[in-house]
């Protein structure tokens, strides 16, 4: 009896020192940031002026977001670069993943080519493209132009095209990703249900869109939610490329929070904003775990 | 696409209904008509994967050049005269890309170090050790998983300014050893080991750290690589924190020293085209010599995660 309580003792006491290192710095640089920007959220403070820049506002940060005419202006943006992001790299991806699956020599080489771009940081990968992007004689403008277009858009220049612009290089660095995610899906689909289907004469295209998509509804939903989640956050190619201009064209949340905070010190409202950035990922979050039940018991 | 999928389907009947010829010819044939889609589809996606890397192609060679050049068109891939002088200025001028190397290198390694060591030994320890509380603090960690950085970067600040990390590197690596989702997938991978292994092991009379160390952990080897692979790009290609965090350049990461060139040198291009050669090339080597673990490693999260 009393071996056992020494056992359970000594199990116990493992465990936490097993925990202690991660345990501490968790408790310290996130579960007490978090608690602590709760608590930003109803204040004002201006941070340069110290512990005497905080004042007691309620929901005043709340009611701010609702009027801030740059947050539905970031909203907005958030929503076109997500919608025009997540399903292009989505598609891409899938379809080159078949094709690489099966059709293809030199399968890993260029895997590995396209895969490239996710790999490089989102900063170098930014600059080479602004460059690229020069609206009066960069090379995509020169190509376009020889191509006959004679006015081609003035990409990161003009408030129309900036956000295009961001999204297109965008899809170009996460299309890989989903690429290599799709070929990993694939290696689990069954053999003998191509082979059933072969049998049955099925043609390539219906094997496509009956068993290989169905199949990857797993794949695609953890895509899917991934992406969004990241999409929602971008931040380092409109820091580069566009500091959220020219005239707010490219203004995203997460870049909206960061001028906020670091920029004019309005640290409640930048908390504030934050938070809000949390809910809108939680709420598409949950609709798409709660969609994906809709479609599992539909296939 | 669909196009080539039909020829296929069409040029398959056209194999099967022909009746003259003998099984051995037919399988023949249709062999042959498959290398050739092959090969013509290996020609389709190629063309698309050196589209995918032009830009760094371009990056390369204009990096070479001099101003005057960059927007030349056609583009000349191969620069007539090479202009070494541009590497020269990134990496012994006034900003020498070695000191953001060396920052990078140091952040990244204690990061990656300290990440690894610590999600291991807190995953192993909710996925086989039974201990008061365990269930408790493990839904915390969950529950605190999908709130964003953007949620914690404000506190932080103000934590950091407090405690007197801004400015020091400690700010970048502290909060980036104890991650929530390094744990969270630490702790799934240490489940799936079977229980009976560390029973046999307590009968041998192995203590804990045994258990952990020399029993548990080399088993958890294609894991703990996926893990080290995402957590040193992650740090590696990190924007953000250092942006807010670090002020003085000597303390500067690769992407804050680029960033720098930048504002410094605006219209420079083939500077900052070799910056950006010099920030991007050592990373592009290992993703190509190491491709398989990397790329493989990377898929592997996303079925498991």
């Amino acid at each position: 009896m009393k071996r056992m309580h020494q056992a359970k003792f000594k199990e116990n006491l493992a465990g936490y020192l097993f925990l202690l290192p991660n345990l501490t710095g968790y408790l310290i640089f996130v579960l007490l940031p978090i608690l602590f920007s709760l608590y930003l959220v109803f204040l004002e403070w201006d941070y340069m002026r110290g512990f005497s820049g905080i004042k007691w506002v309620g929901l005043d940060n709340f009611r701010a977001i609702a009027g801030d005419p740059k947050v539905v202006k970031s909203l907005w943006n958030n929503m076109l670069f997500s919608v025009l992001t997540v399903p292009t790299s989505m598609v891409l991806g899938l379809l080159l993943a078949v094709v690489l699956n099966q059709f293809v020599y030199f399968k890993n080489a260029l895997r590995t080519l396209i895969f490239l771009p996710y790999i490089s940081s989102l900063v170098a990968v930014s600059v080479i493209w602004s460059i690229m992007y020069n609206s009066k004689s960069g090379p995509i403008n020169a190509v376009l132009r020889s191509f006959g277009i004679r006015n081609p858009p003035e990409w990161l220049a003009s408030p129309d095209s900036a956000m295009y612009a961001i999204i297109i290089m965008s899809v170009w660095a996460t299309l890989g990703y989903a690429m290599v995610i799709y070929l990993a899906g694939l290696q689990g689909i069954p053999k003998d249900l191509y082979e059933a289907a072969e049998i049955d004469g099925a043609s390539p295209i219906r094997k496509l869109l009956q068993i290989t998509i169905p199949m990857l509804t797993p794949t695609s939903l953890f895509l899917a939610i991934t992406l969004l989640i990241g999409s929602f956050q971008v931040f380092g190619p409109v820091a580069v490329m566009t500091q959220g201009g020219p005239v707010d064209s490219t203004m995203v949340l997460s870049y909206y929070i960061y001028l906020l905070a670091f920029r004019y010190y309005k640290m409640g409202y930048a908390a504030a904003l934050s938070w809000f950035l949390f809910a809108l990922i939680f709420i598409v979050t949950i609709i798409q775990w709660q969609s994906q039940k809709r479609w599992q018991s539909y296939f | 696409m669909a196009k080539l999928f039909l020829t296929k389907g069409v040029l398959n009947m056209q194999a099967t209904t022909t009746h003259y010829v003998g099984p051995r010819v037919k399988i023949r044939r249709r062999k042959l008509v498959q290398t050739l889609l092959r090969v013509i589809v290996t020609a389709l996606i190629s063309g698309f994967a050196i589209l995918m890397i032009i830009p760094f192609l371009w990056m390369i060679s204009t990096s070479f050049k001099i101003n005057a050049e960059v927007f030349q068109y056609p583009i000349k891939w191969i620069p007539e005269v090479w202009h070494f002088e541009n590497y020269k200025e990134v990496w012994m001028g006034s900003n020498p890309f070695y000191t953001y190397y060396w920052n990078s290198i140091k952040i990244t390694g204690i990061t990656v170090a300290g990440s690894l060591l610590s999600s291991s030994m807190a995953g192993f320890a909710f996925a086989k050790l039974n201990f008061k509380g365990r269930d408790t603090l493990f839904l915390l960690y969950l529950s605190t998983m999908m709130i964003p950085g953007q949620v914690l970067l404000v506190p932080r600040f103000i934590l950091f300014d407090k405690l007197h990390l801004l400015n020091t590197h400690f700010a970048i690596i502290l909060p980036g050893i104890f991650t929530v989702l390094g744990t969270f997938m630490m702790r799934q991978f240490f489940s799936s080991l079977p229980g009976e292994l560390l029973e046999a092991a307590r009968v041998d009379g192995a203590g804990y750290w045994r258990m952990f160390w020399q029993i548990s952990l080399p088993l958890t080897k294609p894991a703990l690589v996926t893990l080290l692979i995402l957590t040193f790009t992650w740090h590696w290609n990190e924007y953000e924190n250092p942006l807010i965090f670090l002020r003085d350049r000597e303390l500067y990461t690769i992407p804050l020293g680029l960033t720098n060139y930048v504002e410094e040198y605006g219209t420079n291009y083939v500077l900052l085209l070799a910056a950006s050669v010099s920030a991007l090339l050592p990373m592009l080597l290992v993703v190509l010599l190491g491709q398989r673990w990397i790329v493989e490693g990377i898929a592997n999260t996303g079925i498991k995660g």
